[in-house]
């Protein structure tokens, strides 16, 4: 199968998704973003770039990821049987490698020897490193202060690769502040700048682009299911939502199906310490419409509009925002979107590492909670598919570290206790 | 468009007239409200106000893409200390009392969807405030806003940039109603070395082709000296980043003010 990307009806010719998205950003960048619109149009029908994207993803990333039945873990749910989709195994990490990779190729077309990224969870920038290693481009990544302690190894792991970490200590020293920090670089640098975007944010045309480069990962599930199951959609796909790009890559190419043929989309929320608490990344559950990073979207921001510091176990979930053309699934009953606790995530991590031997990443866990629980209400003759997507080696020493605490409030079962007894010296 | 100029554009427009009449660029500083802090902001203001054309008041935001370190560390600040959307038109009404020279605030945009843009505006109208200046607002993202700005008598000012193509000069020039605003270097607000003139000669000559109102030019505005090169060729000068640098440094805001205000003179 060559590579192909696809065309969805969204969004308009304005980059809008009903009344999400658009352009909200300084005049200085609207000549750069129409460029990067038809740059892309162009290298989208063009055989030269698709041909060359697909080998990186086939020799690079280790495209197509499995799609790998979770016997154990279905067992365990007594429902719907439960296949990964295996983004961890994807070079690098995680999904965010598709995107990076796609981007960089395309700002190697567009003659930008310089590229630009935000990071939280150090995925996306580790990627981005990668992408520019492996491309001949310089590559500076910002990175919240906050975000560069709870994340060293991807730190380190970016500077190996060539790359320059800045470190972002305005706001909240998170996400939000590297993003803002990585558009200001461009609305100074933007005549010789590419900025690679993380994921499905920001002003149009990158939650488009960003989709389609990530749609690979849909793609692919309706290859692997027809063959594993005899169908191309499953009765459910659950993934996790930061800003939304792998979702949105498992999603799209099965939510522009007719209703009565479409699987339920789930999207899984970052719900912290509750949503009622306060201290979460929940942007449908618990924001309203405002603006950010240049689009409109569900939003964490308070009633002056100032935007309200979210609060993830997971750096990668931990964004105020959720990309608009989610914000328009939501509005509009394509997809629906639930909040999966802290505490949810991290017991999910510890049962699909103890059933399955895969540790996922914290973000990826959230999606794993929840479809445990909709196997279940689902039973026997359904199918879903859970986006994993990241492989869990960025956070096991966040894992141990919390797991200690509960240890110490008495809060672990004997077996897990006793783990991280011999673990912990 | 209307032929039909707002209460505030009038205002704002007649501004310029005066001191283009006087052999003046219009001087216009900007100030983060609330800052230094929420008690020490009028007297300022009043600083700032004694030298200025028309001043421009920041709604202090969480999150000022479009700015430098310098006034985003102000609006940290200011927003610690309790000032944002609201406080701001409370501040700019209690300058109302005081002062009759017009003032534009400068506001990201979600403040206003977060109030609401009807009520931003009531509340805005009734503050006094003159116009709006709107730095992530492309003029062709949402049109409400502008609209709902001349029903509450409102100006409103759009920015071009040393980046923008003729088509897109013509399109924000033509959305302006106060005064045009021209960015003059490609970057984010702040006090810089070096000529403040950079690419503007050029982007002045295309803007003037299309504007129906004044044209001023901001970013990078730090001294006498850098408003005078301006003043040669705008009909307005921003200054903001300068004035939040002396605060912090403990300088006598109003003298750097008239400094700079003598700087205007062509
Ligand atoms: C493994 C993993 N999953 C998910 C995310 C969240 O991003 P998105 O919602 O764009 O997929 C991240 C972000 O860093 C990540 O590293």
């Amino acid at each position: 199968m060559s590579l192909n990307l696809p065309s969805y009806p969204q969004p308009d010719g304005r980059g809008r998704y009903g009344r999400f998205g658009g352009r909200y950003v300084p005049e200085t960048l609207i000549p750069a973003l129409d460029e990067l619109e038809r740059a892309y149009h162009a290298a989208k029908a063009d055989p030269e770039f698709l041909n060359e994207l697909d080998r990186l993803f086939k020799d690079f990333v280790g495209r197509p990821s499995p799609l790998y039945f979770a016997a154990r873990l279905t067992e365990h749910a007594g429902g719907a049987k439960i296949y990964l989709k295996r983004e961890d195994f994807n070079y690098t990490g995680a999904h965010k490698i598709n995107n990076c990779l796609a981007q960089a190729l395309l700002a190697k077309r567009m003659g930008k020897r310089r590229v630009i990224a935000e990071t939280g969870a150090g995925q996306h920038g580790v990627a981005s490193a990668t992408a520019a290693a492996l491309l001949g481009l310089d590559c500076i990544v910002y990175m919240g202060a906050e975000d560069i302690r709870r994340q060293a190894m991807n730190v380190f792991r970016m500077k190996l690769l060539g790359a320059e970490v800045r470190e972002v200590t305005s706001g909240t020293s998170t996400l939000k502040d590297a993003t803002n920090e990585a558009i200001r670089d461009w609305v100074t640098n933007v005549r010789d700048t590419f900025y690679i975007l993380g994921s499905v944010v920001g002003p149009h045309p990158y939650p488009a682009m960003v989709r389609d480069f990530q749609s690979v990962i849909g793609e692919e599930v309706k290859v692997q299911l027809q063959a594993l199951e005899g169908r191309e959609a499953p009765d459910a796909i659950v993934a996790c939502v930061g800003g939304g790009s792998n979702a949105i890559g498992i999603f799209a190419p099965y939510a522009y199906l007719p209703g009565d043929q479409r699987p339920r989309l789930i999207g899984t929320e970052a719900a912290g310490e509750g949503v009622e608490s306060g201290k979460h990344a929940a942007s449908v559950a618990g924001g309203r419409i405002g603006v950010l990073h240049g689009s409109m979207m569900y939003l964490l921001n308070d009633d002056e509009g100032q935007i309200v510091p979210p609060h993830s176990i997971s750096a990668g979930l931990d964004y105020p925002g959720i990309g608009p053309e989610h914000c328009h699934y939501s509005e509009t009953g394509v997809a629906e979107y639930v909040p999966v606790t802290d505490a949810q995530a991290l017991e999910a991590l510890q049962l699909l590492t103890r059933l399955e031997g895969i540790i996922p990443a914290l973000e990826s866990a959230h999606a794993v909670y929840h479809a445990v629980g909709l196997a279940r209400e689902l039973g026997p003759e359904g199918i879903i598919v859970v986006n994993l997507s990241g492989r869990g080696d960025k956070d096991v020493a966040e894992v141990m570290r919390l797991l200690e605490m509960e240890r110490d409030e008495g809060l672990l079962d004997k077996d897990v206790e006793r783990v991280v007894g011999e673990v912990v010296a | 468009m209307t032929a039909t100029l707002t209460r505030g554009a009038e205002r704002i427009q007649a501004a310029f007239e005066q001191a283009n009449a006087q052999g003046r660029a219009a001087f216009i500083p900007f100030m983060t409200a609330g800052y230094p802090t929420a008690g020490a902001f009028p007297a300022v203001a009043d600083a700032l106000l004694e030298h200025a054309d028309l001043l421009e008041v920041g709604i202090p935001y969480s999150d000022p893409l479009g700015d430098g370190p310098t006034i985003q560390r102000a609006s940290e600040q200011a927003l610690a200390g309790g000032t944002s959307t609201r406080r701001t038109l409370a501040l700019v009404k209690e300058l109302r009392a005081r002062h009759d020279k017009p003032i534009a605030v400068m506001t990201y945009v979600n403040p206003i969807y977060a109030v609401g843009p009807r009520e931003f505006m009531r509340l805005a109208a009734d503050a006094g405030v003159d116009g709006l200046i709107l730095p992530d607002l492309p003029p062709d993202q949402d049109i409400e806003i502008a609209d709902l700005a001349a029903e509450y008598g409102l100006a409103v000012t759009f920015l071009i940039a040393p980046t923008s193509t003729p088509e897109r000069v013509r399109l924000v020039a033509e959305a302006c109603t106060g005064f045009l605003y021209a960015v003059s270097v490609t970057g984010v607000t702040g006090a810089r070395e070096g000529s403040a003139l950079g690419e503007v000669p050029a982007m002045l000559a295309l803007a003037r082709e299309y504007a129906r109102v004044p044209v001023a030019v901001g970013f990078g505005v730090k001294d006498a000296a850098t408003a005078a090169q301006v003043a040669q060729v705008a009909d307005g000068v921003v200054v903001g980043s300068a004035f939040i640098n002396a605060i912090r440094e403990g300088q006598d805001v109003g003298a750097l003010a008239a400094e700079i205000a003598r700087g205007c003179q062509r």
